[in-house]
């Protein structure tokens, strides 16, 4: 982020920019940065918190009035509390039992993904956008190509401009971000926290994704193995089940 | 929640052990401008946004995608290629990740000139020095729109 702060500017045209992590930006000093405390993913704090999200952008755009720079400053206020994401795990969420008896787990993500449907579209409605849609795939589609991932025989790529890797990991973000939105429409008002320990940790998909993660660190395609690394299991959630793992041992 | 002293061990490591990798960008540039009521506000993100049916990003992406001033902010959707951090809040409100509808009450209330006809997003997960010729590319855009204030907001 603070390099284009330095290409942009050296091109004549003033910024200003978000910091999340002030170590870092101090080290880049870009022209003026105003460092937030708030959490990774949320650089105006919190949604649906235009108030505040106006005095972040204020103070923001205040930089530009400094005469001399670089100017790194410090936003005072924390993000509106229900926010944090660091409210206790309690997830009310559960799924109907399985139907079937079947421990197929692709067929566990089908069921689920049309156990959500209804809270998803209630979702879309209310908040008249959704973020699923970057892999053009239907839920199902996108449940089907994923699992096939997990076994020995994957799914030709459904985009010729896609790598296997970058395909896959377009398929995961839908089905993610269907889990979330769908999730954050049921009672509860769930923190981010609770709603991503609820997706790895209670449902078929984030099991489903954990498997894949294993064969793909063992895959021989090159585009496979990033995505195995770096994009598909976060960081938190690595170190979560290995501390389960220890735990349990 | 960003603040480092916060974080677990592991990812305040994570993040410190970025910081001697990073490149040395030289003297930092700092030029004016007019007030803020007279300025032209363009965003500039790194969240890796782009419209529903423009091209996702991939691994290493150093180009960038145009945010029409006047789409539809439910057209919008993030292809990063990251998952540590968290989407949940972008996908409620757009407004937490990309602040247009709040720039554009600033500019309603005349507190800045104007909202740019365009906005831009990268992809942040790569490296910044890798970004230089198209971020110098995009100046130039947004010089003919007559920007004179660019905010660039992370993910």
């Amino acid at each position: 982020m603070g390099a284009l702060g330095h290409f942009i500017e050296r091109e004549g045209i003033p910024t200003a920019q978000i910091s999340l992590i002030r170590e870092q930006t101090a080290a880049i000093k870009p022209p003026r940065a105003l460092w937030v405390p708030f959490m990774l993913g949320r650089p105006f704090g919190a949604p649906n918190a235009p108030d505040f999200q106006r005095k972040v952008l204020r103070a923001l755009l205040a930089l530009f009035t400094q005469p001399s720079g670089p100017v790194l400053e410090d936003f005072p206020e924390d993000a509106p509390a229900d926010a944090d994401g660091e409210t206790t795990f309690a997830c009310p969420v559960s799924f109907a039992q399985p139907d079937t008896g079947s421990d197929d787990p692709a067929a566990a993500m089908r069921r689920e993904i049309t156990q959500l449907a209804p809270w998803y579209e209630l979702a879309r409605k209310r908040r008249g956008r959704t973020t699923v849609g970057v892999s053009g795939l239907t839920m199902q589609q996108a449940a089907d190509y994923a699992a096939s991932y997990a076994g020995d025989s994957p799914a030709p790529v459904y985009d010729a401009g896609f790598s296997a890797g970058i395909a896959l990991k377009r398929a995961c973000d839908d089905l993610k971000a269907y889990y979330y939105e769908a999730v954050a429409a049921q009672p509860g008002n769930l923190s981010p926290r609770a709603i991503e320990r609820w997706f790895w940790f209670e449902t078929a998909t984030g099991r489903m994704f954990l498997a894949i993660q294993q064969a793909c660190l063992r895959s021989e395609d090159k585009s496979l193995q990033p995505l195995a690394k770096l994009s598909l299991v976060p960081r938190a959630i690595v170190h979560a089940l290995k501390e389960k793992q220890h735990a349990a041992a | 929640m960003a603040r480092l002293s916060e974080l677990p061990e592991w990812e305040r490591h994570h993040h410190l052990d970025k910081i001697s990798a990073l490149p040395d960008y030289g003297v930092t540039p700092y030029v004016g401008g007019p007030p803020l009521n007279k300025r032209r506000v363009a965003i500039v993100t790194t969240a890796g946004l782009h419209m529903r049916d423009d091209r996702a990003f991939q691994m290493g992406s150093a180009d960038y995608r145009v945010i029409p001033g006047d789409a539809p902010t439910g057209d919008v959707v993030m292809s990063h290629i990251s998952v540590n951090y968290d989407r949940s809040g972008f996908q409620e409100d757009i407004n937490v990740v990309f602040p247009i509808d709040r720039l554009r009450e600033l500019e309603t209330e005349g507190v800045i000139g104007s909202v740019s006809a365009f906005h831009y997003s990268f992809m942040g997960a790569s490296q910044g020095h890798t970004l230089e010729t198209k971020a110098r590319e995009l100046a130039g855009l947004m010089r003919k729109d007559g920007v004179t204030a660019v905010l660039l907001t992370p993910v």
